[in-house]
Protein backbone atom coordinates (compact mmCIF):
# COMPACT_ATOMS: atom_id res chain seq x y z
CA UNK A 1 0.00 0.00 0.00
CA UNK A 2 2.89 2.66 0.90
CA UNK A 3 4.99 1.60 -1.71
CA UNK A 4 1.90 3.04 -4.55
CA UNK A 5 2.22 6.13 -2.73
CA UNK A 6 5.56 7.30 -4.55
CA UNK A 7 5.05 6.11 -8.42
CA UNK A 8 0.99 7.71 -7.66
CA UNK A 9 2.82 11.21 -7.02
CA UNK A 10 5.54 11.12 -9.53
CA UNK A 11 3.05 10.28 -12.19
CA UNK A 12 0.14 11.74 -11.18
CA UNK A 13 2.36 15.04 -10.76
CA UNK A 14 4.00 14.65 -14.02
CA UNK A 15 0.35 13.92 -15.80
CA UNK A 16 -0.67 16.74 -13.95
CA UNK A 17 0.22 19.03 -16.40
CA UNK A 18 -1.61 17.37 -19.34
CA UNK A 19 -4.77 17.68 -16.91
CA UNK A 20 -4.09 21.73 -16.65
CA UNK A 21 -4.08 21.31 -20.72
CA UNK A 22 -6.86 19.67 -20.62
CA UNK A 23 -8.55 22.02 -18.05
CA UNK A 24 -7.98 25.18 -20.28
CA UNK A 25 -9.49 23.96 -23.11
CA UNK A 26 -12.38 21.59 -21.55
CA UNK A 27 -13.06 24.36 -19.01
CA UNK A 28 -12.20 27.50 -19.52
CA UNK A 29 -12.34 27.81 -23.49
CA UNK A 30 -15.31 25.42 -23.28
CA UNK A 31 -13.90 23.90 -26.44
CA UNK A 32 -13.53 20.02 -26.34
CA UNK A 33 -10.16 19.76 -27.53
CA UNK A 34 -8.97 15.94 -28.49
CA UNK A 35 -5.69 17.14 -30.24
CA UNK A 36 -4.39 16.01 -26.76
CA UNK A 37 -4.32 12.44 -27.64
CA UNK A 38 -1.42 13.23 -30.57
CA UNK A 39 0.66 16.22 -28.96
CA UNK A 40 1.47 14.29 -26.33
CA UNK A 41 3.19 11.83 -28.07
CA UNK A 42 4.24 14.63 -30.10
CA UNK A 43 6.36 16.36 -27.01
CA UNK A 44 7.82 12.51 -26.26
CA UNK A 45 8.43 12.27 -29.82
CA UNK A 46 10.21 15.57 -30.75
CA UNK A 47 12.11 15.40 -27.50
CA UNK A 48 13.86 12.42 -28.07
CA UNK A 49 14.61 12.74 -31.37
CA UNK A 50 16.90 15.44 -30.44
CA UNK A 51 18.27 13.49 -27.51
CA UNK A 52 18.96 10.84 -29.10
CA UNK A 53 20.54 13.20 -32.19
CA UNK A 54 22.63 14.85 -29.19
CA UNK A 55 21.15 17.88 -28.56
CA UNK A 56 20.82 18.55 -24.83
CA UNK A 57 17.91 17.40 -22.85
CA UNK A 58 16.55 21.30 -22.08
CA UNK A 59 16.86 22.77 -25.62
CA UNK A 60 14.80 19.51 -26.45
CA UNK A 61 12.31 19.86 -23.92
CA UNK A 62 11.41 23.54 -25.05
CA UNK A 63 11.16 22.78 -28.75
CA UNK A 64 8.86 19.40 -28.16
CA UNK A 65 6.89 21.99 -25.62
CA UNK A 66 6.73 24.75 -29.04
CA UNK A 67 5.59 22.16 -31.41
CA UNK A 68 2.90 21.45 -29.12
CA UNK A 69 1.62 25.03 -29.23
CA UNK A 70 1.78 24.77 -32.75
CA UNK A 71 -0.41 21.25 -32.91
CA UNK A 72 -2.95 23.29 -30.64
CA UNK A 73 -2.84 26.19 -32.59
CA UNK A 74 -3.58 24.43 -35.39
CA UNK A 75 -6.47 22.36 -34.38
CA UNK A 76 -7.53 26.16 -33.60
CA UNK A 77 -7.22 27.11 -37.43
CA UNK A 78 -9.09 24.19 -38.21
CA UNK A 79 -12.56 24.79 -36.14
CA UNK A 80 -12.35 28.77 -36.51
CA UNK A 81 -10.85 29.43 -39.84
CA UNK A 82 -12.04 26.47 -41.64
CA UNK A 83 -15.34 26.19 -39.88
CA UNK A 84 -14.52 22.10 -39.16
CA UNK A 85 -17.05 20.71 -35.83
CA UNK A 86 -14.31 21.19 -33.18
CA UNK A 87 -14.54 17.45 -31.99
CA UNK A 88 -13.54 17.00 -35.95
CA UNK A 89 -10.68 19.36 -36.06
CA UNK A 90 -8.57 17.85 -32.52
CA UNK A 91 -9.32 14.40 -34.05
CA UNK A 92 -8.39 15.22 -37.34
CA UNK A 93 -5.42 16.66 -35.82
CA UNK A 94 -4.99 13.78 -33.28
CA UNK A 95 -4.54 11.44 -36.45
CA UNK A 96 -2.52 14.15 -38.74
CA UNK A 97 0.09 13.56 -35.75
CA UNK A 98 0.03 10.05 -35.40
CA UNK A 99 1.96 10.24 -38.55
CA UNK A 100 3.86 12.89 -38.04
CA UNK A 101 5.19 10.96 -34.63
CA UNK A 102 6.58 8.28 -36.62
CA UNK A 103 8.20 10.76 -39.06
CA UNK A 104 9.66 12.55 -36.36
CA UNK A 105 11.16 9.25 -34.64
CA UNK A 106 11.70 7.60 -37.87
CA UNK A 107 10.38 4.48 -35.90
CA UNK A 108 7.95 3.69 -33.17
CA UNK A 109 9.82 3.67 -30.47
CA UNK A 110 12.96 5.36 -29.82
CA UNK A 111 14.92 4.26 -26.24
CA UNK A 112 17.03 7.30 -24.68
CA UNK A 113 18.45 4.62 -21.74
CA UNK A 114 22.14 5.85 -22.48
CA UNK A 115 21.02 9.06 -23.22
CA UNK A 116 21.60 12.39 -21.06
CA UNK A 117 18.22 13.90 -19.91
CA UNK A 118 16.81 16.05 -17.98
CA UNK A 119 16.83 13.62 -15.18
CA UNK A 120 20.50 12.31 -15.45
CA UNK A 121 21.80 14.93 -12.74
CA UNK A 122 19.24 13.75 -10.63
CA UNK A 123 20.28 9.71 -10.98
CA UNK A 124 23.81 10.63 -10.19
CA UNK A 125 22.72 12.03 -6.57
CA UNK A 126 23.59 9.73 -4.14
CA UNK A 127 20.25 8.25 -3.40
CA UNK A 128 16.96 7.11 -4.59
CA UNK A 129 16.09 8.61 -7.55
CA UNK A 130 12.39 8.82 -6.22
CA UNK A 131 12.16 11.92 -4.47
CA UNK A 132 13.92 14.53 -6.32
CA UNK A 133 11.88 13.43 -9.41
CA UNK A 134 8.70 13.93 -7.61
CA UNK A 135 10.23 17.92 -6.29
CA UNK A 136 10.81 18.21 -10.22
CA UNK A 137 7.70 17.72 -10.97
CA UNK A 138 5.98 18.92 -8.31
CA UNK A 139 7.73 22.11 -8.93
CA UNK A 140 7.08 21.81 -12.48
CA UNK A 141 3.28 21.53 -11.71
CA UNK A 142 2.98 24.53 -9.83
CA UNK A 143 5.18 26.38 -11.95
CA UNK A 144 2.30 25.86 -14.88
CA UNK A 145 -0.40 26.04 -12.41
CA UNK A 146 1.01 29.53 -11.14
CA UNK A 147 1.42 30.54 -14.68
CA UNK A 148 -2.13 29.74 -16.11
CA UNK A 149 -3.68 31.28 -12.90
CA UNK A 150 -2.13 34.62 -13.34
CA UNK A 151 -2.36 34.41 -17.45
CA UNK A 152 -6.25 34.26 -16.71
CA UNK A 153 -6.04 36.89 -14.91
CA UNK A 154 -4.32 39.05 -17.01
CA UNK A 155 -6.49 41.63 -19.85
CA UNK A 156 -5.83 39.31 -22.44
CA UNK A 157 -6.65 36.27 -20.09
CA UNK A 158 -10.06 37.98 -18.68
CA UNK A 159 -11.18 38.32 -22.96
CA UNK A 160 -9.61 34.09 -23.03
CA UNK A 161 -12.03 33.32 -20.32
CA UNK A 162 -15.00 35.33 -21.77
CA UNK A 163 -14.38 33.81 -25.04
CA UNK A 164 -15.93 30.10 -23.59
CA UNK A 165 -17.89 31.84 -21.25
CA UNK A 166 -20.06 34.45 -23.27
CA UNK A 167 -18.37 34.55 -26.67
CA UNK A 168 -20.70 37.04 -28.11
CA UNK A 169 -20.77 39.44 -25.64
CA UNK A 170 -16.53 39.31 -25.47
CA UNK A 171 -16.75 39.85 -29.19
CA UNK A 172 -18.82 42.75 -28.67
CA UNK A 173 -16.37 44.15 -26.49
CA UNK A 174 -13.33 43.91 -28.77
CA UNK A 175 -11.92 40.47 -28.91
CA UNK A 176 -11.42 38.29 -31.91
CA UNK A 177 -12.64 35.08 -30.31
CA UNK A 178 -10.76 32.93 -32.78
CA UNK A 179 -7.62 34.15 -32.49
CA UNK A 180 -7.96 34.08 -28.39
CA UNK A 181 -9.44 30.55 -29.23
CA UNK A 182 -6.18 29.41 -31.16
CA UNK A 183 -4.10 30.83 -28.71
CA UNK A 184 -5.41 28.97 -26.07
CA UNK A 185 -5.54 25.47 -27.39
CA UNK A 186 -1.51 26.56 -28.59
CA UNK A 187 -0.91 27.17 -24.80
CA UNK A 188 -2.62 23.88 -23.58
CA UNK A 189 -1.22 21.35 -26.35
CA UNK A 190 1.95 23.10 -25.35
CA UNK A 191 1.77 21.87 -21.47
CA UNK A 192 0.77 18.27 -23.06
CA UNK A 193 3.56 18.32 -25.13
CA UNK A 194 6.28 19.05 -22.50
CA UNK A 195 4.68 16.65 -20.24
CA UNK A 196 5.05 14.38 -23.25
CA UNK A 197 8.61 15.30 -23.04
CA UNK A 198 9.21 14.87 -19.47
CA UNK A 199 7.41 11.68 -19.52
CA UNK A 200 9.60 9.99 -22.08
CA UNK A 201 12.67 11.27 -20.66
CA UNK A 202 11.40 9.95 -17.45
CA UNK A 203 10.17 6.18 -18.25
CA UNK A 204 13.37 6.32 -20.53
CA UNK A 205 11.35 5.82 -23.73
CA UNK A 206 9.68 7.64 -26.62
CA UNK A 207 6.32 5.80 -27.90
CA UNK A 208 4.33 6.23 -30.47
CA UNK A 209 1.40 5.09 -28.85
CA UNK A 210 1.88 6.87 -25.35
CA UNK A 211 -0.67 9.35 -26.10
CA UNK A 212 -3.71 6.76 -26.26
CA UNK A 213 -6.67 7.37 -24.01
CA UNK A 214 -5.00 10.37 -22.49
CA UNK A 215 -7.94 13.02 -23.01
CA UNK A 216 -10.02 10.15 -20.95
CA UNK A 217 -7.34 10.10 -18.32
CA UNK A 218 -6.96 13.91 -17.82
CA UNK A 219 -11.01 14.76 -17.73
CA UNK A 220 -11.01 12.06 -14.66
CA UNK A 221 -8.67 13.60 -13.00
CA UNK A 222 -10.29 16.78 -13.74
CA UNK A 223 -13.61 15.46 -12.62
CA UNK A 224 -12.39 13.73 -9.48
CA UNK A 225 -10.41 16.71 -8.62
CA UNK A 226 -13.35 19.20 -8.85
CA UNK A 227 -15.62 16.35 -6.79
CA UNK A 228 -12.74 16.70 -4.10
CA UNK A 229 -12.10 21.38 -4.85
CA UNK A 230 -15.43 22.60 -6.35
CA UNK A 231 -13.99 24.67 -8.89
CA UNK A 232 -15.23 28.15 -8.00
CA UNK A 233 -12.26 30.59 -9.09
CA UNK A 234 -9.41 29.78 -11.62
CA UNK A 235 -6.93 29.27 -9.03
CA UNK A 236 -9.48 26.46 -7.93
CA UNK A 237 -10.10 25.10 -11.26
CA UNK A 238 -6.08 24.31 -11.60
CA UNK A 239 -6.17 23.42 -8.35
CA UNK A 240 -8.38 20.63 -8.86
CA UNK A 241 -6.79 19.60 -12.49
CA UNK A 242 -3.48 18.99 -10.39
CA UNK A 243 -4.70 17.53 -7.11
CA UNK A 244 -7.07 15.37 -9.24
CA UNK A 245 -4.38 14.22 -11.30
CA UNK A 246 -2.60 12.92 -8.41
CA UNK A 247 -6.16 11.15 -6.79
CA UNK A 248 -6.22 9.45 -10.39
CA UNK A 249 -3.21 8.02 -10.36
CA UNK A 250 -3.43 6.66 -7.28
CA UNK A 251 -6.85 5.70 -7.59
CA UNK A 252 -5.36 3.49 -10.33
CA UNK A 253 -2.25 2.23 -8.62
CA UNK A 254 -4.47 0.87 -5.93
CA UNK A 255 -6.61 -0.46 -8.66
CA UNK A 256 -3.68 -2.57 -10.11
CA UNK A 257 -2.62 -3.49 -6.58
CA UNK A 258 -6.24 -5.00 -6.25
CA UNK A 259 -5.58 -7.07 -9.51
CA UNK A 260 -6.52 -4.81 -11.56
CA UNK A 261 -4.89 -5.69 -15.39
CA UNK A 262 -3.04 -2.59 -17.15
CA UNK A 263 -4.68 -3.75 -20.40
CA UNK A 264 -8.39 -2.84 -18.68
CA UNK A 265 -6.89 0.47 -17.41
CA UNK A 266 -8.72 2.19 -20.21
CA UNK A 267 -11.53 0.62 -19.61
CA UNK A 268 -11.73 0.82 -15.98
CA UNK A 269 -11.16 5.01 -16.95
CA UNK A 270 -13.79 5.54 -19.43
CA UNK A 271 -16.37 3.83 -16.75
CA UNK A 272 -15.64 6.06 -14.64
CA UNK A 273 -15.78 9.09 -16.75
CA UNK A 274 -19.18 8.03 -18.14
CA UNK A 275 -20.44 7.04 -14.22
CA UNK A 276 -19.29 11.20 -13.52
CA UNK A 277 -20.93 12.52 -16.55
CA UNK A 278 -23.69 10.20 -16.31
CA UNK A 279 -24.88 10.94 -12.49
CA UNK A 280 -26.38 14.29 -13.35
CA UNK A 281 -28.73 13.47 -16.06
CA UNK A 282 -30.06 9.62 -14.25
CA UNK A 283 -30.57 12.24 -11.13
CA UNK A 284 -32.60 14.17 -13.15
CA UNK A 285 -30.77 17.26 -13.58
CA UNK A 286 -31.36 19.13 -17.05
CA UNK A 287 -27.50 20.63 -16.03
CA UNK A 288 -25.00 19.50 -18.46
CA UNK A 289 -21.66 18.45 -16.63
CA UNK A 290 -19.49 19.50 -19.43
CA UNK A 291 -20.90 22.93 -21.40
CA UNK A 292 -19.00 23.35 -24.59
CA UNK A 293 -19.23 24.89 -27.71
CA UNK A 294 -20.19 23.96 -30.96
CA UNK A 295 -22.34 20.86 -29.26
CA UNK B 1 -21.04 64.91 -44.14
CA UNK B 2 -19.01 65.35 -41.10
CA UNK B 3 -21.65 66.17 -38.86
CA UNK B 4 -23.20 62.57 -38.80
CA UNK B 5 -21.84 60.29 -36.13
CA UNK B 6 -23.42 57.39 -38.29
CA UNK B 7 -24.94 57.24 -41.51
CA UNK B 8 -26.35 54.23 -43.54
CA UNK B 9 -26.24 54.80 -47.49
CA UNK B 10 -28.44 52.42 -49.21
CA UNK B 11 -28.24 49.13 -46.87
CA UNK B 12 -29.53 46.33 -47.82
CA UNK B 13 -29.66 42.85 -46.09
CA UNK B 14 -31.37 39.48 -47.86
CA UNK B 15 -31.34 36.59 -45.59
CA UNK B 16 -31.37 33.18 -47.39
CA UNK B 17 -31.14 34.78 -50.57
CA UNK B 18 -31.58 33.06 -53.53
CA UNK B 19 -34.08 30.20 -51.90
CA UNK B 20 -37.76 29.95 -51.08
CA UNK B 21 -36.77 31.87 -47.52
CA UNK B 22 -35.18 34.44 -48.96
CA UNK B 23 -36.31 37.77 -46.74
CA UNK B 24 -35.06 41.15 -47.07
CA UNK B 25 -34.77 42.21 -43.72
CA UNK B 26 -32.80 45.40 -45.17
CA UNK B 27 -34.02 47.15 -48.11
CA UNK B 28 -32.45 49.76 -49.54
CA UNK B 29 -32.51 51.38 -46.37
CA UNK B 30 -30.74 54.77 -45.36
CA UNK B 31 -30.40 56.53 -42.15
CA UNK B 32 -28.52 59.69 -40.76
CA UNK B 33 -27.37 60.09 -37.40
CA UNK B 34 -26.43 63.10 -35.43
CA UNK B 35 -23.92 63.55 -32.78
CA UNK B 36 -25.33 63.36 -29.45
CA UNK B 37 -28.98 62.02 -30.76
CA UNK B 38 -31.17 59.84 -28.64
CA UNK B 39 -33.32 57.84 -31.47
CA UNK B 40 -36.05 55.17 -30.53
CA UNK B 41 -36.87 52.49 -33.08
CA UNK B 42 -39.99 51.17 -33.49
CA UNK B 43 -41.33 48.30 -35.56
CA UNK B 44 -43.37 45.06 -35.50
CA UNK B 45 -41.86 41.79 -35.21
CA UNK B 46 -39.69 41.14 -38.28
CA UNK B 47 -39.23 44.83 -39.14
CA UNK B 48 -35.78 44.13 -39.17
CA UNK B 49 -35.01 46.32 -36.12
CA UNK B 50 -32.31 43.56 -35.22
CA UNK B 51 -30.60 43.10 -38.28
CA UNK B 52 -30.05 46.99 -38.26
CA UNK B 53 -28.36 46.88 -35.09
CA UNK B 54 -26.15 43.88 -36.19
CA UNK B 55 -25.22 45.50 -39.27
CA UNK B 56 -24.66 48.35 -37.47
CA UNK B 57 -22.20 46.47 -34.67
CA UNK B 58 -20.91 44.54 -37.79
CA UNK B 59 -22.18 40.67 -36.72
CA UNK B 60 -24.53 41.00 -39.79
CA UNK B 61 -22.51 40.79 -43.08
CA UNK B 62 -24.65 43.49 -45.43
CA UNK B 63 -25.43 42.84 -49.18
CA UNK B 64 -25.09 46.07 -50.35
CA UNK B 65 -24.53 49.79 -49.07
CA UNK B 66 -22.26 51.43 -47.09
CA UNK B 67 -21.90 52.01 -42.98
CA UNK B 68 -20.35 55.15 -41.68
CA UNK B 69 -19.16 55.74 -38.11
CA UNK B 70 -17.33 58.60 -37.16
CA UNK B 71 -16.54 60.02 -40.66
CA UNK B 72 -15.19 55.63 -41.11
CA UNK B 73 -16.16 53.19 -44.09
CA UNK B 74 -16.95 50.22 -41.32
CA UNK B 75 -19.21 48.61 -43.84
CA UNK B 76 -16.80 45.68 -43.95
CA UNK B 77 -15.24 45.43 -40.19
CA UNK B 78 -16.07 42.66 -38.20
CA UNK B 79 -17.72 42.91 -34.46
CA UNK B 80 -14.90 43.05 -32.62
CA UNK B 81 -13.73 45.89 -34.52
CA UNK B 82 -16.58 47.28 -34.34
CA UNK B 83 -16.11 47.22 -30.52
CA UNK B 84 -14.21 50.60 -30.60
CA UNK B 85 -16.97 52.93 -31.29
CA UNK B 86 -19.95 50.56 -30.42
CA UNK B 87 -21.48 49.49 -27.40
CA UNK B 88 -24.13 46.92 -26.71
CA UNK B 89 -26.92 46.19 -24.77
CA UNK B 90 -29.02 42.83 -25.92
CA UNK B 91 -32.36 41.85 -25.06
CA UNK B 92 -31.79 38.85 -22.63
CA UNK B 93 -29.40 39.94 -19.41
CA UNK B 94 -27.53 36.85 -20.00
CA UNK B 95 -26.32 37.69 -23.01
CA UNK B 96 -24.49 41.19 -21.97
CA UNK B 97 -22.19 39.46 -19.34
CA UNK B 98 -20.16 36.89 -18.45
CA UNK B 99 -21.76 35.24 -16.22
CA UNK B 100 -18.87 32.61 -14.80
CA UNK B 101 -16.43 35.57 -14.42
CA UNK B 102 -17.06 38.34 -11.10
CA UNK B 103 -18.77 41.54 -11.64
CA UNK B 104 -15.31 43.06 -11.35
CA UNK B 105 -13.78 41.18 -14.13
CA UNK B 106 -16.89 42.00 -16.25
CA UNK B 107 -16.50 45.62 -15.56
CA UNK B 108 -12.91 45.15 -16.41
CA UNK B 109 -13.72 43.20 -19.45
CA UNK B 110 -16.07 46.36 -20.35
CA UNK B 111 -13.51 49.02 -19.66
CA UNK B 112 -10.97 47.34 -22.17
CA UNK B 113 -13.92 47.44 -24.96
CA UNK B 114 -12.27 48.16 -28.05
CA UNK B 115 -8.61 48.94 -26.43
CA UNK B 116 -5.55 46.45 -26.72
CA UNK B 117 -5.48 43.91 -24.37
CA UNK B 118 -1.84 43.03 -23.38
CA UNK B 119 -0.17 40.72 -20.59
CA UNK B 120 -0.96 43.40 -18.07
CA UNK B 121 -2.69 42.30 -14.52
CA UNK B 122 -6.51 42.95 -15.31
CA UNK B 123 -8.39 44.04 -12.20
CA UNK B 124 -5.66 46.03 -10.73
CA UNK B 125 -6.64 47.65 -7.26
CA UNK B 126 -7.16 51.16 -9.05
CA UNK B 127 -9.60 49.75 -10.68
CA UNK B 128 -11.28 47.94 -8.37
CA UNK B 129 -11.82 51.69 -6.44
CA UNK B 130 -13.24 52.99 -9.27
CA UNK B 131 -15.65 49.93 -10.10
CA UNK B 132 -17.10 50.19 -6.36
CA UNK B 133 -17.59 54.10 -6.79
CA UNK B 134 -19.42 53.59 -10.29
CA UNK B 135 -21.44 50.26 -8.94
CA UNK B 136 -23.25 53.30 -6.34
CA UNK B 137 -24.65 54.73 -9.03
CA UNK B 138 -27.21 51.49 -9.53
CA UNK B 139 -28.05 51.63 -5.96
CA UNK B 140 -28.54 47.63 -5.99
CA UNK B 141 -25.46 47.06 -3.28
CA UNK B 142 -23.28 45.83 -6.01
CA UNK B 143 -20.60 47.71 -4.81
CA UNK B 144 -20.25 44.91 -1.94
CA UNK B 145 -20.03 42.09 -4.46
CA UNK B 146 -17.45 43.08 -6.67
CA UNK B 147 -16.21 39.20 -6.57
CA UNK B 148 -19.04 37.41 -7.03
CA UNK B 149 -19.79 35.59 -10.02
CA UNK B 150 -22.30 37.17 -12.24
CA UNK B 151 -24.50 34.31 -12.75
CA UNK B 152 -25.88 34.76 -9.21
CA UNK B 153 -27.63 38.25 -10.09
CA UNK B 154 -31.45 38.93 -10.78
CA UNK B 155 -32.44 39.67 -14.36
CA UNK B 156 -32.76 43.25 -13.50
CA UNK B 157 -29.38 43.77 -11.71
CA UNK B 158 -27.58 42.12 -14.74
CA UNK B 159 -28.93 44.48 -17.03
CA UNK B 160 -28.41 47.25 -15.03
CA UNK B 161 -24.79 45.95 -14.74
CA UNK B 162 -24.52 45.93 -18.30
CA UNK B 163 -25.68 48.96 -19.42
CA UNK B 164 -23.13 50.64 -16.40
CA UNK B 165 -20.36 48.90 -18.45
CA UNK B 166 -21.27 50.65 -21.80
CA UNK B 167 -20.66 53.79 -20.01
CA UNK B 168 -16.88 53.18 -18.51
CA UNK B 169 -15.31 53.61 -21.62
CA UNK B 170 -18.44 56.01 -23.34
CA UNK B 171 -18.90 54.58 -27.14
CA UNK B 172 -19.29 56.86 -30.05
CA UNK B 173 -22.45 54.94 -30.56
CA UNK B 174 -25.32 52.60 -27.95
CA UNK B 175 -27.04 50.40 -29.40
CA UNK B 176 -30.18 48.61 -27.26
CA UNK B 177 -32.31 46.17 -28.61
CA UNK B 178 -34.81 45.86 -26.33
CA UNK B 179 -33.17 45.57 -23.33
CA UNK B 180 -35.64 45.77 -20.54
CA UNK B 181 -38.01 43.10 -22.61
CA UNK B 182 -37.14 40.47 -20.59
CA UNK B 183 -37.90 42.32 -17.46
CA UNK B 184 -40.57 42.94 -15.28
CA UNK B 185 -42.15 45.89 -15.97
CA UNK B 186 -41.13 47.66 -12.43
CA UNK B 187 -37.16 46.58 -13.15
CA UNK B 188 -38.08 47.34 -16.78
CA UNK B 189 -39.03 51.08 -15.75
CA UNK B 190 -35.95 51.30 -13.21
CA UNK B 191 -33.28 50.35 -15.87
CA UNK B 192 -35.26 52.45 -18.61
CA UNK B 193 -34.48 55.71 -16.33
CA UNK B 194 -31.09 54.35 -15.69
CA UNK B 195 -30.11 54.25 -19.50
CA UNK B 196 -31.85 57.96 -19.74
CA UNK B 197 -29.98 59.18 -16.87
CA UNK B 198 -26.58 57.71 -18.68
CA UNK B 199 -27.72 58.81 -22.13
CA UNK B 200 -28.05 61.94 -21.39
CA UNK B 201 -24.94 62.43 -19.10
CA UNK B 202 -22.32 60.94 -21.36
CA UNK B 203 -24.36 62.77 -23.78
CA UNK B 204 -24.17 59.38 -25.96
CA UNK B 205 -25.42 58.68 -29.38
CA UNK B 206 -28.17 56.21 -29.26
CA UNK B 207 -30.21 53.87 -31.39
CA UNK B 208 -32.80 52.47 -28.87
CA UNK B 209 -35.09 49.47 -29.98
CA UNK B 210 -38.26 48.99 -28.30
CA UNK B 211 -41.46 47.44 -29.04
CA UNK B 212 -43.27 49.72 -26.13
CA UNK B 213 -44.85 52.99 -28.54
CA UNK B 214 -45.11 55.16 -25.01
CA UNK B 215 -41.33 54.45 -24.07
CA UNK B 216 -40.44 55.27 -27.85
CA UNK B 217 -42.14 58.61 -27.18
CA UNK B 218 -41.31 59.38 -24.25
CA UNK B 219 -37.56 58.82 -24.42
CA UNK B 220 -35.04 60.50 -27.18
CA UNK B 221 -35.30 63.32 -29.46
CA UNK B 222 -36.17 60.96 -32.38
CA UNK B 223 -38.16 57.99 -33.02
CA UNK B 224 -37.80 55.99 -36.13
CA UNK B 225 -40.40 53.38 -37.39
CA UNK B 226 -39.70 50.43 -39.36
CA UNK B 227 -41.47 48.53 -41.92
CA UNK B 228 -40.34 45.55 -44.12
CA UNK B 229 -36.78 46.91 -44.05
CA UNK B 230 -37.74 50.78 -44.76
CA UNK B 231 -38.42 53.47 -42.87
CA UNK B 232 -41.98 54.47 -42.14
CA UNK B 233 -41.61 57.30 -40.65
CA UNK B 234 -38.70 59.29 -39.22
CA UNK B 235 -40.02 62.56 -36.73
CA UNK B 236 -37.93 64.49 -34.26
CA UNK B 237 -38.10 67.45 -32.52
CA UNK B 238 -41.22 69.13 -31.43
CA UNK B 239 -43.04 66.93 -33.71
CA UNK B 240 -42.25 64.16 -31.97
CA UNK B 241 -42.88 65.76 -28.53
CA UNK B 242 -46.76 66.27 -29.73
CA UNK B 243 -47.15 62.86 -31.33
CA UNK B 244 -49.31 60.37 -29.15
CA UNK B 245 -49.85 56.59 -29.34
CA UNK B 246 -53.69 56.95 -30.38
CA UNK B 247 -52.03 59.15 -33.78
CA UNK B 248 -49.52 56.00 -34.50
CA UNK B 249 -52.16 53.32 -33.91
CA UNK B 250 -54.72 55.52 -36.55
CA UNK B 251 -52.18 56.07 -38.99
CA UNK B 252 -49.90 52.56 -38.66
CA UNK B 253 -52.03 50.63 -37.23
CA UNK B 254 -52.27 47.96 -39.84
CA UNK B 255 -48.58 47.67 -39.85
CA UNK B 256 -48.39 47.86 -36.09
CA UNK B 257 -50.26 44.37 -35.62
CA UNK B 258 -48.98 42.64 -32.25
CA UNK B 259 -46.63 42.99 -29.24
CA UNK B 260 -46.23 46.88 -30.38
CA UNK B 261 -49.84 47.30 -30.24
CA UNK B 262 -50.60 45.11 -27.36
CA UNK B 263 -48.25 47.21 -25.31
CA UNK B 264 -49.79 50.67 -25.22
N1 LIG C 1 -30.13 34.88 -39.18
C1 LIG C 1 -31.26 34.97 -39.93
N2 LIG C 1 -31.52 34.06 -40.88
C2 LIG C 1 -32.64 34.16 -41.62
N3 LIG C 1 -33.54 35.12 -41.50
C3 LIG C 1 -33.34 36.06 -40.55
C4 LIG C 1 -32.19 36.03 -39.72
N4 LIG C 1 -32.24 37.09 -38.88
C5 LIG C 1 -33.38 37.73 -39.17
N5 LIG C 1 -34.05 37.13 -40.18
C6 LIG C 1 -35.29 37.59 -40.78
O1 LIG C 1 -35.16 38.93 -41.12
C7 LIG C 1 -36.33 39.67 -40.79
C8 LIG C 1 -35.99 40.78 -39.84
O2 LIG C 1 -35.64 40.22 -38.58
P1 LIG C 1 -35.23 41.08 -37.33
O3 LIG C 1 -34.24 42.10 -37.75
O4 LIG C 1 -34.82 40.15 -36.26
O5 LIG C 1 -36.61 41.79 -36.96
P2 LIG C 1 -37.02 42.59 -35.66
O6 LIG C 1 -35.85 42.70 -34.76
O7 LIG C 1 -37.50 43.89 -36.17
O8 LIG C 1 -38.14 41.81 -35.05
C9 LIG C 1 -37.30 38.65 -40.21
O9 LIG C 1 -38.16 38.25 -41.22
C10 LIG C 1 -36.43 37.51 -39.79
O10 LIG C 1 -37.13 36.30 -39.91
MG1 LIG D 1 -35.55 42.02 -32.74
Amino acid sequence: MLNIIPISLEQGLAYALVALGIALTFRVLAFPDLTVDGSFPLGGAVAARLIFDGMDPVTSTLIATAAGFVAGYLTGIFATKFKINSLLAGILMMTILYSVNLRIMGRANIPLLNQPTLFTPMESLNMSRDLPVIIFFLVIALVCKFAIDVFLHTEYGLGLRATGDNEEMIRSLGVNTDAATNFGLGVSNAMVALAGALIAQDQGFSDVGMGIGMIVAGLASIIIGEALIKPTTVVRLTLAAAFGSVVYRFIIALGMRMGLAPTDLKLATGVMVVIALAIPAIRGQREKKLNLRGM
Amino acid sequence: MAEYMLALNGVTKIFNKGTQDEKRALDNFSLEVEKGDFITIIGSNGAGKTTLLNAIAGTVETDQGQIIVNDQDVTKWHDFQMARFVSRVFQSPTMGTAGEMTIEENLCMAELRGKRRGLKWGVTKSRRLRYKEVLKVLDLGLEERLKQAVGLLSGGQRQSLTLLMTTLAPPKLLLLDEHTAALDPRTASKVLDLTDTMVRENRLTTLMVTHNMNHALKYGNRMVMLHQGRIQLDIQGDEKKKLTVAEIVAKFGQTLKDETLLSC
